[in-house]
């Protein structure tokens, strides 16, 4: 039997998530076969054996805040043999590092990967595609868009065959908690921030979120890996939602409608801003939610809803695509 | 597109129909709406009342050529417009010179503003309103939009637009 290697880079809120779950030897097995994790990188060190103790590197991360051995997630891909590396790094849009190095060291060396990481996407996604293919292996990005909401693979494989018209959806949950509640509460902008802070629902730097960049991001991976396209961060029409008021609530319900920050993509647009949504439209979602209403050729509408991040959620999105990569093998 | 109605005159027998449906689709009109108006018939003629979508350039051509078949006429009117949506502005309107505004959408000729609440919370701060703009055709609503989201754009407005098309 074979033993599948992985390898954690990034043991943060999802690396962690998904070390958890991958403690669930009999869950796991029943998806990949036999497998064992043989590193886990942070930003400051590594844990590497043939087989590492996931109880025990959760442990040593919480007690001491990183990991021990003195090694960079560049040498480890150098120096240690797996099968699959599961990019779960920081993202930076704008240089998509250190995502974008891992990410091709990794797939030139002959493994998959599996990340979480919108960088590396965002800034190469075609590159990054033609050096899997040329590789023999595969790169997965499901978690990137939509958290635990199943998007990449439900449109790629439930979808084959179809034609993608359009996607509309909600890709942060932040900007939706805090649009819903301005327009439960009736309260300012600024209060409805404030409190999502204290809540851990919004970021100490909000911006990232609220001025749609996030989104943006995604939208940007969904339109080249879903419909085909080849566009850039800057190619997208950004609005964010730190101007709305609470009267634009009000005047608009009068109307029937609310306010969601929407990202967009058809033939002829690519934009993310605030848009009045119907209040029968199945994207009137509330609170942290995230959603995506697709419409293609054959299927017509499909619609998805789920959580958009949350450190399991997301895990069990990194997992799927694990279990994608040994689906064939599994079945055989 | 507009949306025409008119009501002919048509001869009490067979065949008498096609003379009017036959112009409609050589001018890829579609007809909407059929009405006998049976109750009405004088001098064995019935009044017939029909709701076109046609293309406004083609509205002309569409009554020349059905009179030319020597169908009385007897009422035509073509509702203009037949788009609506509505927008909701937030920033400075009022600071901005709002008829100005409200002319990148009037002065198009083929749309207008034809409704607007405007709510001000206090002095200084952005306003919110929401407008209502109506045109002649769906292409036409969407040009209308252009020019006020281009105007907006200058003047700092942000403009929320609705999902779906009304
Ligand atoms: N959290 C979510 O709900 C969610 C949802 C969807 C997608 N994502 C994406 O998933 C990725 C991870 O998110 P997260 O929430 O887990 O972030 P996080 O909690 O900040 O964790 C990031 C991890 O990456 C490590 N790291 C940073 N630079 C590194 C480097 N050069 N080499 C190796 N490790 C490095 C950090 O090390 P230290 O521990 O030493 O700081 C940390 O362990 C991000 O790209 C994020 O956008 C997150």
């Amino acid at each position: 039997m074979y033993m599948i290697k992985l390898a954690i880079f990034g043991f943060g809120a999802v690396g962690r998530g998904v070390a958890k779950i991958l403690i669930d030897k009999e869950r796991i097995r029943r998806l990949i076969g036999e497998y064992t994790v043989v590193a886990i990188a942070d930003s400051k060190g590594a844990i590497i054996s043939d087989s590492i103790d996931l109880k025990k590197a959760l442990e040593i991360k919480n007690k001491e805040g990183s990991l021990p051995e003195r090694l960079t997630v560049d040498e480890i891909i150098d120096s240690v043999d797996f099968d699959v590396a599961l990019e779960l790094t920081p993202t930076n849009i704008k240089t998509g590092e250190p995502g974008l190095t891992h990410i091709k060291k990794c797939l030139k060396k002959g493994c998959h990967v599996v990340t979480s990481n919108k960088g590396p996407l965002v800034v190469a996604y075609k590159e990054l595609m033609k050096l899997a293919e040329k590789n023999n292996v595969k790169l997965m990005f499901e978690a990137t868009v939509g958290g635990a909401m199943p998007v990449i693979k439900l449109i790629k494989r439930d979808l084959a065959g179809n034609n993608i018209i359009s996607i509309k959806g909600i890709l942060n949950g932040t900007c939706n908690y805090i649009l819903s509640k301005m327009e439960k509460e009736k309260l300012p902008y600024d209060v409805v921030l404030s409190e999502a802070k204290e809540l851990g629902i919004a970021e100490a730097n909000e911006s990232y979120d609220v001025e749609g960049i996030d989104s943006a991001a995604k939208l940007v991976i969904l339109a080249n890996a879903l419909m085909n396209m080849d566009v850039k961060f800057d190619d997208v029409e950004i609005v964010g939602i730190t101007k709305i008021t609470p009267e634009a609530f009000e005047i608009a319900m009068e109307k029937g409608y609310t306010i969601r920050l929407i990202a967009e993509v058809n033939e002829q647009t690519l934009k993310v801003g605030p848009r009045l949504v119907s209040l029968n439209n199945p994207l009137c979602i509330h609170g942290t939610l995230n959603a995506v209403l697709i419409k293609t050729d054959l299927a017509k509408e499909v619609f998805v809803i789920g959580r958009g991040a949350g450190s399991i959620e997301t895990a069990s999105a990194v997992i799927s695509d694990l279990a994608e990569i040994y689906s064939c093998e599994v079945n055989k | 597109m507009a949306i025409v109605s008119l009501v002919v005159e048509l001869k009490d027998k067979p065949g008498q129909l096609a003379k009017v449906i036959e112009p409609v689709s050589k001018y890829k009109g579609n007809i909407i709406s059929i009405v006998h108006r049976r109750e009405e018939i004088s001098e064995g003629k019935v009044p017939v009342e029909i709701s076109i979508e046609i293309d406004e350039k083609n509205v002309k051509k569409l009554l020349e050529n059905i009179k030319s078949k020597g169908i009385t006429i007897k009422r035509f009117n073509e509702s203009r417009l037949t788009s609506t949506t509505s927008v909701v502005l937030i920033g400075h309107i009022i600071h901005t010179d709002l008829s100005s505004t409200i002319d990148a959408v009037d002065k198009t000729g083929f749309a207008e503003v034809v409704e607007m609440h405007i709510s001000m919370p206090c002095l200084n701060k952005p306003s919110t309103a929401m407008v209502t703009i109506s045109a002649i055709g769906d292409e036409e609503l969407k040009k209308a939009m252009e020019n006020l989201k281009a105007v907006c754009k200058k003047k700092g407005i942000i403009m929320i637009e609705p999902l779906e098309p009304e």
